[in-house]
């Protein structure tokens, strides 16, 4: 069994424990062992990413640093951690002087300068487990079932920095949809913003770019939305006007395995 | 006793604003066997020149200086000043202070310290430098033509028609190249195909040009004047000699389902196929990736049908040598692939198409035999959006950041000939700048907007969403109005940047030439040998060296043939004397010279040599072939026991530099 550090992130906490719930216990399913670190924080969501500060880089390199204790990958789930905790990893280990400035606030017994292998869950899914062998396990296929993916803007892009797959034509959620039996939904919308953080300020425009999203991948035949991001998930159900199903995608990969149940008791 | 003299130029204030010009000379007329020093306005001027030269014949100088801009701008011209005044040419040394110091620093004092520093050096080496004569070697009076496009044809037909024999390499099948998938050309809309086609059959009908089609060059030897080139005729399974091309074969062939290059994948062609109708040589070739009998053994149709008996499944890949004089370079260009572009979502739609497709579907020998249709349901198009710039102008990884030059204009054709043909159809063109530079084009371009009513609309298109119902939403913004668009579209086509062919690359290590980072080929001089390459003998012909429209290209094409026949008139060419040459009593054979010649010019021989005891030893040397060698300079550095020298730049001429520098 192979054995990652994983990062959950505080959403999973509160508004997106489906992502978590399901996420560990098709990972246990899979013979892939999570461990959570005990001291994680916030990863400081989007705040994380301007380039002029340094402590709200601190979280994201905490973590990394624990998983480099551990000698272990580290994981992690929802997109925006993912993107923050990967973009964290890509800076630090390029860029010697914001290492030198993280370091220095941390004070670690031995400073951090990148190393860390970051994946995220699908990624594990598609390069340490396999599709093809997560398609085995399946005992519950999605046959028949039109499944659309929606990437939104974190989980690929930068493509330099997050190096998951093609941002601008990927393949990753539908393959995944494929190995667990389901039909992939190709719609022109699926790597666009939900509009993100902006309903807090403008419901209408989170509104208009969440509605784009469900009726692209309405129009083009889709059953349900599958998405890696909480936030995602929020406007797409809330805001986007849309009766359409959204689910994480460890819901399906949970149930395609037969896991769904045990895993709500 | 050495009588050197000094010149210091000031370039006007190129070198004089940065560099004390007078301390240079001063300071430069205190160095040992400096016997004048003197600074001038513009040392290359007629005036500049004749005070060189009366003072080589005034003060008898054994050799000179001159402090000014790089060699390879006028060193030619102060070899010919001192040669004219009798001194041997090379004899003459330039210190590049312009280039090397005043173009690059601020401050006065350190940029003459550092001019006197280089003049130094130059002063020590020429103390050492000999007279040296210059060899001739003959030139090869054919030349060979790579690549078969429109840049290529008329580059040959040019040499051809002065009277020099010339072949042309051509990868594909046919001869022709991009101008033969094009519709119509601007601003005149004549069609293409009806320019091109009398200048394909004038090259294959023309007794001095040879044309080797479906053929690549495999490697390229020799030098300027005496090239031996490999050329690799791929087989194509049919006897040139014997084919007709009456292609009944192509009728009969069973197998119909192999995409058509000619037709941008549009349509699809049997597995032995001609290109098009007009090719040249209308010969037919079969494509070894989709021929049954090729593949399994069985089938055999093709060559039952063929009255002639051309067809040879047994055919294998041949190589022909050849000398050549001059070679072009007419690789040509290529659409980007725009699989990074899938935001207007030209992997997912077939309604989405590049303009070369689009040229395709609008022509009569295309798809749809010339009517304008989607290519998912074969309906009317009732609005069209074009998108410019897709690649080009980009300042990222994904695309390229120049401009692809063509764009603004087939656009602007695309949309009139749209408007004209199909005066019911909606065309609006986004762009960031439309550029029209060229006769008569801005006209055209005005044509579109105000006789034929295109929106043209200032601003990029951000998102394509193709729908199930067939349409296309095209959300754009508007830059002028700002405000944000959505056009419910039924094509959209995309103005892909055009990059130089995948085959320019490994061409241009095989001739040692230059190219830039986008892999268009450099030439020698951007403005005043914009046809030559930096090495003798290669000559750039069309857009394989830069984007360029039809009437550029061929404009480059003659210009470019211009340059080779001058070349090939000569009877001989006057090499570089500098040239590398052995130490026989040093070199011990151990071939580390001969592995690192580019050019084949180093040879062992087994020599007799008297020993101190009054015996004799047979021993292996090298020996360099001076009419082949260019003086690069790999074997003198490669060689372990110091055998191997340059001339004009001999290892004790080079380290005299060295100490003069670091004194």
């Amino acid at each position: 069994m192979e054995t990652f550090t994983y990062y959950p992130g505080c959403t999973l906490r509160t508004k997106a424990k489906d992502l978590d719930t399901y996420a560990r216990a098709s990972a246990q399913a899979l013979g892939i062992a999570l461990e959570e670190p005990a001291d994680w924080q916030c990863c400081g969501g989007a705040y994380t990413t301007a380039k002029d500060e340094i402590a709200t880089k601190l979280s994201a390199v905490r973590v990394l640093n624990s998983a480099k204790e551990a000698g272990q990958p580290l994981i992690t789930v929802c997109s925006a951690c993912h993107n923050v905790i990967k973009q964290s990893e890509y800076d630090i280990s390029r860029d010697e002087e914001m290492a030198s400035k993280v370091n220095n606030y941390l004070g670690l017994a031995e400073p951090y300068t990148g190393g860390t292998k970051v994946y995220h869950y699908l990624e594990m899914l598609r390069d340490v487990v396999g599709f093809d062998k997560l398609k085995e396990k399946v005992v519950n296929p999605f046959t028949g079932k039109k499944i659309a993916a929606y990437y939104g803007c974190l989980l690929l892009r930068p493509a330099k920095a997050l190096a998951m797959d093609d941002p601008e034509n990927p393949t990753i959620i539908e393959d995944f949809i494929r190995a667990i039996g389901g039909t992939p939904v190709i719609y022109a919308q699926r790597n666009e913003c939900c509009g993100g953080y902006i309903t807090m300020e403008d419901k209408a425009q989170a509104q208009k770019r969440s509605g784009a999203v469900m009726d692209s991948a309405k129009d083009m035949g889709a059953e349900m939305v599958i998405t890696a991001c909480p936030l995602c998930l929020y406007n797409l159900k809330k805001n986007s006007g849309s009766d359409m199903p959204v689910y994480y995608f460890t819901e399906l990969l949970a149930e395609a395995l037969g896991l769904k149940e045990e895993s709500n008791e | 006793m050495q009588r050197i003299g000094v010149f210091v130029c000031h370039c006007g204030t190129n070198i004089a604003a940065t560099v004390d010009v007078k301390a240079v000379a001063e300071a430069l007329g205190h160095e040992a066997g400096v016997v004048i020093a003197q600074d001038y306005q513009y040392m290359c001027s007629e005036s500049g020149q004749e005070l060189v030269k009366s003072a080589i014949r005034e003060q008898k100088l054994t050799g000179v200086v001159i402090c000014s801009c790089s060699p390879r701008m006028h060193e030619n011209t102060f070899r010919k000043a001192a040669a004219s005044a009798g001194l041997n040419p090379y004899l003459v040394e330039v210190a590049n202070i312009r280039e090397q110091c005043s173009w690059i620093h601020k401050d006065i004092a350190t940029a003459t310290e550092k001019a006197i520093i280089l003049g130094k050096a130059a002063v020590a080496k020429v103390a050492l430098n000999t007279p040296l004569t210059s060899m001739e070697s003959p030139v090869v009076k054919r030349a060979l033509v790579i690549g078969g496009g429109i840049a290529g044809i008329q580059t040959a037909l040019d040499i051809a028609e002065a009277g020099f024999d010339v072949d042309i390499v051509e990868k594909n099948p046919t001869i022709g190249g991009k101008m033969a998938q094009i519709d119509k050309t601007f601003p005149t809309l004549d069609c293409a195909a009806c320019i091109l086609t009398p200048k394909m059959v004038e090259a294959s009908q023309n007794e001095r040009i040879t044309i080797h089609s479906f053929s690549e060059v495999e490697d390229v030897k020799g030098f300027v004047g005496n090239f031996t080139v490999k050329i690799k005729k791929k087989a194509r399974f049919v006897d040139e000699t014997k084919c007709t091309g009456c292609g009944l074969c192509t009728e009969k062939c069973p197998m119909k389902k192999v995409p058509n290059e000619f037709n941008m994948g549009l349509d699809n062609r049997s597995a032995i196929y001609i290109p098009f109708a007009q090719a040249v040589p209308k010969v037919a070739t079969i494509d070894p990736n989709y021929c049954m009998m090729l593949k399994t053994g069985k089938c055999g149709v093709c060559s039952k049908v063929c009255s002639a008996g051309a067809i040879d499944y047994k055919q294998q890949d041949t190589i022909i040598e050849q000398q050549y004089g001059a070679i072009v370079v007419a690789t040509g260009f290529n659409p980007i692939k725009l699989d990074k572009y899938d935001e207007f979502a030209y992997n997912q739609c077939p309604d989405v198409v590049t303009s070369l497709e689009l040229e395709r579907l609008m022509n009569a020998a295309g798809p749809n035999g010339g009517t304008l249709l989607r290519p998912s349901d074969k309906t009317h198009p009732h609005t069209i959006v074009f998108v410019q710039c897709v690649g080009s102008r980009c300042d990222d990884e994904k695309g390229k950041p120049y401009c692809s030059k063509i764009c603004c204009m087939y656009t602007a054709k695309h949309a009139m000939l749209i408007r004209e043909k199909y005066p019911d159809t909606e065309v609006y063109v986004f762009y960031i700048d439309v550029r029209t530079p060229g006769k008569n084009f801005d006209e055209f371009y005005r044509r579109a907007v105000e006789q034929y009513n295109v929106h043209y609309i200032k601003g990029m298109v951000g998102k394509v969403t193709p729908k199930s119902d067939g349409k296309i939403d095209v959300q754009a913004s508007d830059l002028l109005a700002n405000e944000q668009l959505h056009i419910n579209a039924d094509m959209v086509v995309l103005a892909a940047a055009i990059e130089p062919d995948k085959t320019a690359r490994p061409l241009a290590t095989m001739l040692t030439t230059q190219m830039d980072t986008n892999d268009f080929f450099t030439e020698a001089h951007p403005k005043l040998r914009p046809v030559e390459s930096a090495t003798a003998g290669i000559f750039l012909s069309g857009a394989c060296q830069g984007p360029k429209d039809i009437p550029e290209t061929v404009a480059q094409g003659s210009a470019a043939a211009a340059k080779a026949i001058g070349l090939l008139c000569k009877n001989s060419i006057t090499c570089n004397p500098c040239t590398a040459h052995s130490d026989e009593l040093m070199c011990n054979g151990c071939s580390s010279c001969e592995k690192v010649c580019p050019y084949g010019a180093i040879t062992y021989i087994d020599k007799e040599f008297r020993m101190p005891d009054r015996t004799t030893k047979i021993r292996r040397v090298a020996s360099v072939n001076p009419a082949v060698c260019q003086g690069c300079g790999a074997c003198t550095v490669a060689c372990p026991s110091g055998a191997m020298d340059l001339s004009g730049f001999s290892n004790s001429q080079i380290m005299a530099e060295v100490d003069a520098i670091c004194k």
